[in-house]
């Protein structure tokens, strides 16, 4: 037995990759417990990140210094910015990445990472003991202990794959699942409900028919995550677009009937963005074809991850189906589509830390808490790898806002209203959003991150540099002003009402552009063109900041008014029974989640807020 | 919804609501609490709040059109030392709800104020420290009364032709936004690219409908007349007596209207603390005379817009309405038989039919009280509706600025952000979306995921 570890992470996906580097970033003494190392940052699923609102999460792990955002950008070999075309606060960065590459630059960002040990093992067991120390047991019944763990299992939690007719046990294609740790949450209290989701097959790429297909090209140049990030270098590829025929929807249908989906194989429930190929015939039954990606997953890999048709139809179905497509009549499958059965836990049980409520220092973070897609995962990680090691050290908790970053609306989703289906971000679920951008999560978090410690030197040089540049030029807009006759003679269209307006105004017209004041004050075009990007999204919003203050306002108050955990809903008498159960199952952390419960009334909030207790905020505007 | 935020909106503007019980009562208290009481009372009365602590008596005047609504004892607290911690005006005015009617009218107009939301006095008194916490309870209790009585009006509201349009417009708005998120959250999916495209003659659809609604000529109308009363029945039955005679009874504030047709005449009176309007119309009958005739479509024609119908008989005529007569009579309808003293036989009536006589007041007083319960009945008994009316158009007329600032967004984002906006404005009216309504639209039109 070796000297307990501050934290021990469960898991190497990308929930515990960024779960275990936060911790370590922060000082903790951090075990990182994967089934095997070669799989660190494996994308079980399509080889990409980011899109709409993951984009956004992926900005946000990098403010607060995460690896995503870095890793993605060495691995990247197609970068594109979705919604180029509408306004920033719905631009998605995303990129694919080639698989290897992404392994091996996850793998070495986690190798340099200080504080941090790394280990391949099977955990079988995990306990806690009467002094609050939690001891691992691994599938060699080696132990090791930690004062605090972070549960991080993505779809191993008693894994159980379908193809069909075909199970097979195990999380993903080749690997065992983890039964040993259900069993042991189950003893810790936890009750475990069940998920699914699916992946398609995997093609050889030297078997497509390039030619006869329409391409897709990235960005150029391509636009990298990361703020520390200065170019992409990796050679930039070209996806092609391919459509399921009527003959394949047909021949589909024939075999729903060995479809697990159908035949009552699966019981778990699937997201219903991430829907099957069987799934979309179904639902969308007068449509005779739909769109297929097809994504290299690397620049020497010729492997091809053909996006929209995940199955779970058995193998011979699939060697049919999948060359009724144009360019595919020849391809060779490399691996068959799959979907995957799994144990998560209700979210609504965890704190806004990510802590479970039920064993004190235990976390959870990714699909164990019903969330699909690597961005989601990797945020929680993070978010639950800083609390851990900031609990441990007897410090103020790091929860971000519904106002501050998409991370916290989808944990405030994910603990207040739980979700029956695999739970995805969308920049629709926030009522911040045109705060919430791609552009400014730097702005919004990295100084938090500053203050508690887990962002490094370089960032911190980055950040406080760009800063600098920023509010030089947001002084030289405020300050620089015309009257609308100088404005008029400057060639504007602009009311006559005879107020001055200043650059940052004019700014704020969608007609006008920072090329369009240099003629009027040529002292602008000494900004460098980051700056100037950024100060024009930033005065295109300012009318919508400032209509939206009273609101944050008002939701701030809610969030500072603290409700305790161990409350007693029963000897509140004015509540009703169905409020009652709900506060009761969810345990609201603050009154402005009380409200956010469906169905709790303001009369409800009013009896709640004799217990509430107020809070400063921390680190909040 | 996430995005549409459920808790109901929260700002630090002024508040105002009905202090006292509603219903009648001699003296009613409306109450202003925030920032803006002293501006609201200088619009109101001319001049500043009186000194803190001392009742004042003050006309209160229209802000716009000078009208005198009441003379009212007013009272300003002044921050911090306030029931909410914030300034508070108090108006202590006359209970009649033609008053009430009127003010809240007055106040609407006012931009720095607002209808307060149920709990937000006590919310505010105990953001300043101001509530005894083990009231909150109590206070719980008493607001989800409050909240409770406003559903079942609302409810009722809601069954209405008025709730049918309610819920057409959020079921309008709420396709909208789904669109509109649809096309921000999902432009990468197989969707259609033109998925916004008809959006802004909708909007501007909407727009019309609810300008309409909140300038409806025949709203100011009805709140100066409140409950209207017709007065039905074949000629010389003795609808003029009756009018006459009710209106001695109850002559508070008795006003002829000017414009009505020389075939109906009009009469407001306070009923039992209620403005009601009666109307005498032309006798109905067979005729072929062409403008006894007309005046016979117009009496119909009032009667169907009348909240309340007294179809009146003559009990020297005959003892069973004849078929025209009958026809009228519905849910909305009371069988009055009239010169009940010149007949020996009562019982010879229908059951349900109010004896009277005009001439001698007979029966009149139990009219009278039949007519208070059909308005009690169709009011709420516990709610101020012109409190929960006050509250719909501030929705509305939110909800309208958000549509127009919809339409004139330059960017897809900012058109969704006002058209979310505007759903949550109307959805004060007609019970919360979530985002999770949006996205079942989505996913239930669209093949979305890859």
């Amino acid at each position: 037995m070796t000297n307990p570890y501050d934290i021990i992470v469960i898991g190497g996906g990308h929930a515990g990759a960024e779960a275990a580097a936060a911790a370590a970033r922060m000082g903790a003494q951090t075990l990182l417990a994967t089934h095997r190392i070669d799989t660190l940052g494996e994308m079980s699923c399509n080889p990409a990140i980011g899109g709409l609102g993951k984009g956004q999460m992926v900005r946000e792990i990098d403010a607060l210094d995460g690896l995503m955002g870095r890793v993605a950008d060495a691995a990247g070999i197609q970068f594109r910015i979705l919604n180029r075309s509408k306004g920033a606060a719905v631009r998605g960065p995303r990129c694919q990445a080639d698989r290897a590459l992404y392994r091996a630059a996850m793998k070495e960002a986690l190798f340099a990472q200080e504080n941090l040990t790394i280990m391949a093992m099977s955990v079988e067991d995990l306990t806690k003991d009467q002094n609050g120390l939690f001891t691992i047991t691994n599938a060699q019944g080696q132990t090791y202990q930690a004062r605090a763990v972070i549960v991080t299992v993505g779809t191993f939690l008693n894994g159980l794959m379908h193809t069909g007719e075909e199970k097979t046990i195990g999380g993903r294609v080749g690997e065992p699942p983890s039964i040993g740790l259900a069993t042991a949450l189950r003893r810790l209290g936890f009750e475990l409900g069940r998920l699914k989701t699916g992946t398609p097959a995997r093609l050889d790429g030297r078997t497509i028919d390039w030619d006869s297909l329409e391409k897709q090209e990235g960005d150029n140049p391509p636009e990298p995550f990361s703020t520390l990030t200065n170019s992409i270098t990796n050679p930039q590829i070209t996806c092609a677009i391919t459509h399921t025929t009527a003959a394949m929807h047909e021949l589909m249908r024939a075999n729903f009937h060995r479809a697990p989906l159908y035949s009552g194989q699966i019981a778990g429930i699937g997201p219903r963005y991430c829907p099957s190929i069987e799934d979309k015939i179904v639902r969308f039954a007068s449509r005779d074809s739909h769109q297929v990606f097809l994504e290299p997953e690397g620049l020497d890999d010729p492997t091809v991850y053909p996006n929209g048709i995940s199955t779970s139809l058995p193998k011979d179905v699939q060697s049919a189906m999948i060359p009724m497509m144009k360019g595919l009549e020849k391809v060779k499958i490399l691996r068959f589509g799959y979907a995957v059965e799994y144990d998560y836990c209700d979210p609504r049980g965890l704190r806004a830390t990510l802590e479970t409520k039920l064993v004190p220092n235990l976390y959870f973070a990714g699909q164990i808490n019903a969330t699909t897609g690597y961005e989601e995962a990797a945020a929680q990680g993070l978010m639950a790898g800083l609390n851990a090691a900031l609990a441990l050290s007897g410090r103020p908790p790091l929860v971000l806002g519904r106002d501050e970053a998409l991370i916290g609306v989808m944990i405030d989703d994910l603990i207040t209203k739980g979700t029956n289906e695999p739970y995805r971000m969308f920049t629709s679920r926030a009522e911040y959003r045109l705060s919430l951008r791609a552009d400014n999560a730097d702005q919004r978090l990295t100084p938090q991150g500053l203050i508690l410690g887990c962002v490094g030197l370089p960032r911190r040089a980055a950040f406080e540099a760009k800063i600098k540049r920023l509010q030089e030029g947001r002084a030289m807009l405020q300050n620089l002003s015309a009257t609308p006759q100088e404005l008029r003679t400057a060639g504007f269209q602009i009311n006559q009402d005879g107020a001055r307006r200043t650059a940052a105004q004019l700014l704020a017209y969608t007609a006008i552009s920072f090329d369009d004041l240099t003629g009027l004050w040529p002292q602008i075009s000494a900004l460098d063109p980051q700056t100037k990007a950024q100060l024009a999204i930033e005065c295109t919003y300012a009318g919508y900041m400032q209509r939206q203050e009273a609101d944050i306002r008002a939701y701030r108050r809610d969030e500072n008014l603290i409700l305790p955990l161990n409350l007693d809903y029963d000897s509140i008498g004015s509540l009703s029974n169905e409020i009652r159960q709900k506060l009761k199952q969810v345990r609201p952390e603050t009154l402005g989640a009380a409200g956010r419960i469906s169905g709790v009334t303001p009369a409800a909030l009013i009896a709640l807020l004799r217990y509430a207790r107020r809070h400063p905020v921390s680190g909040a505007v | 919804m996430g995005g549409l935020n459920k808790m109901p909106i929260q700002d630090d503007k002024t508040i105002y609501t009905l202090a006292s019980a509603a219903g009648r009562a001699g003296v009613a208290v409306v109450r202003l609490s925030g920032p803006s009481c002293a501006q609201a009372c200088e619009a109101l009365t001319g001049a500043p709040p009186p000194p803190p602590r001392q009742a004042v008596l003050k006309t209160l005047r229209d802000p716009h059109t000078k009208e005198h609504l009441d003379h009212a004892l007013v009272l300003f607290f002044e921050a911090p030392h306030s029931f909410t911690g914030e300034d508070v005006l108090e108006l202590h005015i006359h209970g009649s709800r033609a008053v009430l009617q009127a003010l809240f009218e007055s106040l609407a107009q006012n931009p720095s104020l607002r209808p307060a939301q149920a709990g937000e006095f006590a919310r505010r008194a105990f953001e300043n420290d101001k509530m005894d916490l083990t009231q909150a309870e109590g206070l719980a209790d008493l607001i989800d009364a409050e909240t409770a009585a406003q559903r079942r009006q609302a409810l009722r509201q809601m069954e209405g032709d008025l709730g049918a349009l309610y819920k057409n417009w959020a079921a309008d708005l709420t396709q909208l936004l789904a669109m509109s998120e649809a096309a921000l959250d999902f432009a990468d999916e197989d969707i259609p690219q033109d998925l916004t495209k008809g959006h802004n003659k909708t909007i501007s659809v909407l727009i019309e409908a609810i300008t309409q609604h909140l300038c409806d000529n025949h709203r100011g109308e009805r709140l100066r007349h409140g409950f209207v009363v017709a007065l039905l029945g074949a000629p010389n039955v003795g609808k003029s007596s009756l009018l006459n005679a009710l209106v001695k009874r109850n002559a508070a504030i008795v006003s002829p209207i000017p414009g009505t047709t020389r075939d109906i005449i009009e009469v407001s009176l306070d009923l039992g603390g209620y403005p009601v309007t009666l109307a005498d119309t032309a006798g109905l009958r067979e005729t072929a005379d062409q403008i006894e005739h007309e005046g016979v479509r117009r009496a119909l024609e009032r009667a169907t817009h009348a909240d309340l119908k007294l179809v009146i008989m003559d009990a020297s005529q005959s003892a069973k309405p004849d078929p025209t007569i009958s026809a009228l009579l519905d849910k909305d309808a009371l069988l009055v038989v009239n010169k009940i003293d010149l007949v020996k036989n009562q019982s010879a009536f229908p059951q349900n039919a109010l004896l009277i006589a005009a001439k001698t007041g007979e029966g009149l007083e139990h009219l009278t009280q039949t007519i208070i319960n059909k308005i009690e009945t169709a009011y709420a008994p516990t709610q101020n509706p012109t409190l929960t009316r006050a509250r719909h158009r501030y929705a509305l007329e939110k909800t309208l600025a958000y549509l127009k600032a919809a339409q004139t967004a330059t960017q897809d984002e900012l058109t969704a952000e006002e058209l979310r906006l505007a759903l949550r404005s109307l959805s004060q009216i007609t019970g919360h979306v979530d985002v999770e309504d949006l996205l079942d639209i989505i996913f239930g039109s669209f093949c979305i995921g890859k």
